[in-house]
C-alpha cells in the first residue's frame, strides 16, 4: 500500500515538474528563436546604424529604429503620467479608506478592467477618443496623447493590484504609531505608509511600463504609426511593437529579419524593466 | 489588424490541411473539391464576392479565401499550402518560379473626406503632400489645417503600386500616418474631414470622396480609356501549372460572367 502511494506521488511530482520546466523550456526556445532570427541582420547592417539609425525603409535597406525606440519610451511615460497617479490614489483609497463594502465591489471590478482584451480598448479609442482629440485639441487625433490616454487606463489594473499589495503589507503598528503621536488619517498615509511602501509601488509603475511598451493592437489602433519622433504630444508616432505587427504580413527577406531585430531590442529592454521591477519588490521584502 | 487575424487563419489551416490529406494540391473532401485561396487583402473582398457566385452554381466546389497580404499569399503558395495566392503587385526576383495570372486591374484613387471642397489635384500635388512638402491645405487653396496624409505600411502592394505609378522617384515623408490595411485607411478617411489617402479604386464608397488628378478622374470610363494611368493589375499564382479544379476555377474567374462581377464591383477586366 505505501509502495503504491509512493509511486503515485512519484508520478504526480514528476508530471508537474515536466510541466513547470516545460514553461521555461518555451521561454528558452523564444529566447533562441527570436535571437537565431534577429542577430544575422545585426552583424550584418550594423548595431549602431539600426539602434541608432533614423531611417527605417527596410525595402530600400535602411534599418534605422532610433524613432521607434524613443516612441515606444514617450508612449509609455504618456501613459504613466495619466495612470500612475490615478492607479496609486486607488490604491490608496482600497487600502486605506474604502470600507469593506466598497472593497468588494471594486476589487472585481478593477480585475474585469484587466480582462478587457486591448483590441476592445483599441476599438474605443479610435471610436471616440481620437475624434474628442482632433475636435479639441488639434491634429489628425491619431497622437501620442491618444495613445497616452488609452494606455494610462489599460495599466491601471497592473498598477493598483500591485501598490495595493505594497500598501496593506506596511505593518499596522507604523500606523498606529503614527495615530498615537496625533498624526491625522492623511498625515499617516502620506508620511509613513506611502514610504514605506515606496519599492513596492515604484515596482507597480515599472511593471506598468512593462505593460505599456508591450502593447501592440490599442497602440496600432490610435496612435497613427507615422515613422517620425513626434516633436509635439499631437503628432503620430510608431512604436517598436507596432512596427512587428504592421509590416509583419508583407515582410520578406531582409525586411523580415529587420523585424526580429525590432523584437532583440523589445525583448532586451522588457528584461531590463522587469530587472529593476524585481530588484525594487525583493528589496520591500527584506526590510 | 485584420491582415494578423487572416495570417493567423492561413497558418491554421494550413495545419488543418496538412494534417487530414495526403494530396496537398486540388484537395478532395469527400465528394468536395476544396480549393485554398489567400493573399492581399486588397484582392480578396473581389475574389470572395466572386467565389460565392462560383459555388452557388457548383455545389461541388468549396473555395476557402483568406487573407494575409500579397507576401504571405506568394510565400504560402510557394511552399505549395495554398492552391491560388492573390497578389496586388508584381512578382519579385525569386518568386518568379511561380506561374502568374492576370485576373484584373485595379485602379489607384487619391481620396478625401467628402466635406473637402477640393475636387482636383495635379500630380506634383499629390507628390508634394506625400513626400512632406505640402503640409497645410492653405496651400492647396483651403483653410488653414495640417493635412492628416495617410500612407500604407512598407511592404504594401497598394503602397508598392503607389510609388510606381505617383511618387516614382519621391520617398513617402516619415512623418506621414500609418495603417495597415484599405478598410483602415478609408475608415479614417470618412471620419477625418482633413485626411487625404489613397486606396484601391474598387474599394472606393461614398463615405470618401475620390480626387480627379491632372484634370482626370478615376472612373471605369477613363481607365478603359486609357486617360486615367494609374492603374495596377491583380494577380493569381499558382505554383506550377493549375490542375484540372483549380482551372475551373480560373476559367470561371477569366469568362465574361466572372469579369463582369469584378467590373460591377468597380474593377477593370481584362
Amino acid at each position: 500500500m505505501t509502495k503504491t502511494n509512493f509511486t503515485k506521488e512519484h508520478f504526480v511530482k514528476s508530471v508537474l515538474t515536466i510541466f513547470a520546466l516545460s514553461s521555461l523550456l518555451f521561454l528558452f526556445l523564444i529566447f533562441i528563436f527570436i535571437l537565431f532570427e534577429g542577430l544575422p541582420l545585426f552583424h550584418k547592417i550594423g548595431l549602431k546604424n539600426i539602434i541608432l539609425g533614423f531611417k527605417w525603409a527596410p525595402t530600400k535597406g535602411s534599418f534605422g529604429i532610433f524613432p521607434m525606440i524613443v516612441s515606444s519610451f514617450l508612449v509609455t511615460f504618456g501613459a504613466l503620467v495619466v495612470g500612475a497617479p490615478m492607479g496609486l490614489s486607488c490604491a490608496i483609497y482600497l487600502s486605506e479608506y474604502s470600507g469593506k463594502k466598497m472593497k468588494m465591489f471594486l476589487k472585481p471590478a478593477l480585475e474585469l478592467l484587466a480582462g478587457i482584451p486591448s483590441v476592445v480598448y483599441g476599438f474605443l479609442g479610435v471610436v471616440y477618443i481620437v475624434p474628442f482629440v482632433r475636435n479639441y485639441f488639434g491634429g489628425s487625433g491619431f497622437s501620442l496623447l491618444s495613445a497616452s490616454i488609452i494606455l494610462g487606463v489599460m495599466i491601471l489594473p497592473t498598477i493598483i493590484s500591485i501598490s495595493f499589495d505594497a500598501i496593506t503589507s506596511v505593518p499596522r503598528t507604523y500606523r498606529e504609531g503614527s495615530f498615537a503621536m496625533g498624526a491625522t488619517k492623511w498625515q499617516t498615509v502620506y508620511k509613513v505608509v506611502i514610504p514605506s511602501a515606496k519599492s513596492g509601488i515604484l515596482a507597480s509603475f515599472i511593471l506598468g511600463m512593462g505593460r505599456a511598451i508591450g502593447e501592440t493592437m490599442a497602440v496600432i489602433m490610435v496612435a497613427g504609426n507615422a515613422l517620425k519622433i513626434p516633436t509635439s504630444i499631437l503628432d503620430p508616432l510608431r512604436t517598436l511593437t507596432s512596427n512587428i505587427a504592421l509590416e509583419l504580413a508583407y515582410a520578406t527577406g531582409d525586411h523580415r529579419l529587420g523585424l526580429f531585430s525590432t523584437g532583440v531590442v523589445l525583448l532586451v529592454i522588457i528584461m531590463i524593466l522587469n530587472y529593476i521591477a524585481n530588484f525594487g519588490m525583493k528589496k520591500k521584502v527584506m526590510k | 489588424m485584420s491582415k494578423i487575424i487572416g495570417l493567423f487563419f492561413l497558418i491554421l489551416s494550413t495545419i488543418l490541411l496538412s494534417s487530414c490529406n495526403d494530396n496537398s494540391t486540388g484537395v478532395t473532401h469527400g465528394k468536395k473539391h476544396t480549393i485554398t485561396i489567400a493573399g492581399s487583402t486588397s484582392v480578396m473582398p473581389f475574389i470572395e464576392k466572386l467565389s460565392e457566385h462560383f459555388m452557388v452554381d457548383r455545389p461541388m466546389f468549396r473555395i476557402n479565401v483568406q487573407g494575409g497580404g500579397s507576401t504571405a499569399g506568394i510565400m504560402a503558395c510557394l511552399n505549395k499550402t495554398i492552391e491560388i495566392g492573390m497578389s496586388s503587385r508584381q512578382l519579385k526576383q525569386g518568386e518568379k518560379v511561380l506561374n502568374s495570372i492576370t485576373i484584373c486591374y485595379d485602379g489607384i484613387s487619391v481620396i478625401v473626406h467628402p466635406e473637402n471642397p477640393i475636387r482636383e489635384l495635379t500630380l506634383k500635388q499629390i507628390r508634394g503632400i506625400f513626400s512632406g512638402k505640402i503640409k497645410n491645405w492653405k496651400e492647396l487653396g483651403w483653410i488653414d489645417r495640417k493635412i492628416d496624409a495617410i500612407t500604407r505600411e512598407e511592404g504594401s502592394g497598394t503602397r508598392g503600386s503607389f510609388e510606381d505609378l505617383i511618387m516614382k522617384s519621391e520617398e513617402i515623408y516619415d512623418g506621414i500616418m500609418v495603417q495597415d490595411s484599405n478598410g483602415s485607411v478609408r475608415e479614417i478617411v470618412a471620419t477625418d474631414p482633413y485626411a487625404i489617402a489613397y486606396i484601391s479604386l474598387g474599394l472606393v464608397d461614398d463615405r470618401v470622396r475620390s480626387l480627379s488628378i491632372d484634370g482626370v478622374s478615376a472612373s471605369l470610363v477613363n481607365i478603359r480609356a486609357k486617360k486615367y494611368k494609374f492603374v495596377r493589375p491583380f494577380l493569381f499564382v499558382t505554383n506550377g501549372p493549375p490542375n484540372k479544379i483549380v482551372q475551373t476555377y480560373i476559367d470561371f474567374i477569366l469568362s465574361v460572367d466572372g469579369q463582369n462581377i469584378f467590373k460591377k464591383e468597380g474593377l477593370i477586366g481584362i
